[in-house]
């Protein structure tokens, strides 16, 4: 009964440790509201741009570079959600979980180098 | 602190709510204290590791009110947005990017006392939630409608995701050893001999992910100032501006304790000196931590892009692959 009470407990502090997070901002913002002066003007409301006019929407397409890393990270970052349950339990599993865990980072592993190889992860 | 480990251990309900808030109000104001010091702390250490004095006129000789009069500041700053800015996510990206930050403190345990939220997924828990940060740059560089911040945003992506890879590979090995994801048990199996000296190679990957994940130097191109004049948050000001600058602190103030935990033992004193308390322990080696922190941003200058790519990709993932196969064979053979 005390473990599922700790359990229960620890989520019911994720929650307030939420709450206060975003508490923080809406307050901070709300008293900031009565403090600080608003006069918006038409040069104020302006995009930066290091004193030029500026011209164009910034929401141009983007290099294709950003969306291979993208693809990457995917790959690898499930790669280590099968790591984490392994690692955990090793003691039970043994030996053979280790082979089996080295053939798979070693699969990874080649697909790293075939990526390496096709220059994906040349920065151009 | 006995108390709160009997809140813990007691039914949940609206009463543990409120003597868990009032637990966290306090631990919010340490941490917004810790950020207010630790940045004129790190301006100081910046400023005499380069041969200047830094701030030393408001509050004293040593600049003791400098970061409460730029706080005071920014909270009087009109708070101005682009006409172009896409308002609702404009509005919503510093909260974003800063309830992460504190959401992790949550699991993080301070001494065998104080120890918010018990969670046997610990670990597993502050790597995802301190990814979700990432969300709020990208959201701010998109929302601002600003090239210069479009491409901080961008780069902060790229950057944040390439090295969050080697950072959680370089967590399993200490995962191998203690069994178990538990913040608590991490630090409890490290009484006698900490995890630094079992796994050197994870520890020097996970520390170079960190101050990759926490965008300092030498890896702070997201902000750039001489390329990218601020990077994504160039068009916020006043206390908007603020929050990012907030959850940046804080998640320094994270990683170093998550790194006292996984690597430096956490409360547990060096062997003899176990008279001195656990919280002190705690605070010494969350201290160094923090200043070694300093010392590189004061040292090193910042990569290129194309470096900062390539040494996540080329060097630091292949290094943290091969140190999870190489503890494993380690816990193996001797353990």
């Amino acid at each position: 009964m005390e473990s599922l009470n700790i359990y229960q407990n620890s989520y019911l502090f994720v929650i307030v440790f939420l709450f206060v997070a975003l508490m923080l901002p809406i307050v901070a913002l709300s008293v900031g509201r009565l403090l600080r002066p608003n006069q918006p003007t038409e040069q104020k409301m302006l995009t930066y741009e290091s004193g030029m006019e500026p011209f164009q929407d910034a929401r141009v397409q983007f290099h294709v570079r950003y969306y291979l890393f993208a693809l990457l990270f995917v790959i690898f970052d499930v790669e280590t959600v099968f790591l984490y349950p392994w690692a955990v339990a090793y003691e039970k599993l043994g030996v053979f979980a280790l082979i089996e865990m080295l053939i798979f980072i070693v699969m990874l592993f080649l697909g790293l180098v075939y990526a390496w190889k096709k220059k994906v992860l040349k920065w151009r | 602190m006995e108390w709160l480990a009997e809140r813990l251990a007691q039914a949940p309900g609206l009463e543990n709510m409120l003597y868990f808030l009032a637990i966290t109000l306090p631990l919010l104001s340490i941490i917004l204290g810790f950020v207010t010091y630790a940045i004129l702390a790190e301006r100081k250490v910046i400023g005499y590791i380069q041969l200047r004095y830094g701030p030393n006129r408001v509050g004293g000789r040593f600049g003791l009110l400098q970061t409460v009069a730029d706080v005071l500041k920014l909270l009087i700053k009109e708070d101005t947005r682009p006409k172009l800015a896409d308002k609702p996510l404009y509005i919503l990206a510093p909260i974003i990017a800063f309830v992460p930050s504190f959401a992790i403190l949550v699991a993080i345990p301070i001494t065998e006392t104080l120890t918010f939220a018990n969670m046997g997924v610990g670990l597993l828990y502050v790597i995802a939630v301190s990814g979700l940060s990432t969300i709020g740059m990208v959201t701010a560089g998109w929302a601002s409608n600003n090239k210069y911040a479009l491409m901080g945003g961008m780069r902060a992506v790229a950057q944040m995701i390439s090295y969050e890879v080697p950072l959680i590979m370089s967590a399993v090995g200490v995962v191998l050893f203690a069994g178990s994801l538990n913040l608590t048990v991490i630090v409890e199996q490290q009484q006698f001999v900490p995890y630094i000296l079992l796994q050197p190679i994870g520890f020097i990957v996970f520390f170079i992910a960190a101050t990759a994940e926490l965008n300092r130097t030498p890896f702070d191109l997201p902000e750039a100032e001489s390329e990218l004049i601020a990077g994504y948050h160039v068009e916020y000001s006043g206390f908007r501006w603020a929050m990012f600058m907030l959850s940046e602190y804080v998640y320094l103030f994270a990683m170093s304790a998550l790194i006292t935990v996984l690597f430096l033992g956490g409360w547990n004193p060096i062997i003899g000196l176990g008279f001195i308390p656990d919280v002190v322990w705690f605070a010494l080696k969350f201290s160094i931590v923090v200043f070694v922190f300093m010392w590189i941003r004061a040292t090193l200058p910042r990569l290129r892009a194309d470096q900062l790519m390539e040494f996540g990709w080329k060097v630091l993932l292949p290094v943290a692959m091969f140190n999870i196969f190489f503890s494993a064979v380690l816990k193996e053979l001797f353990f």
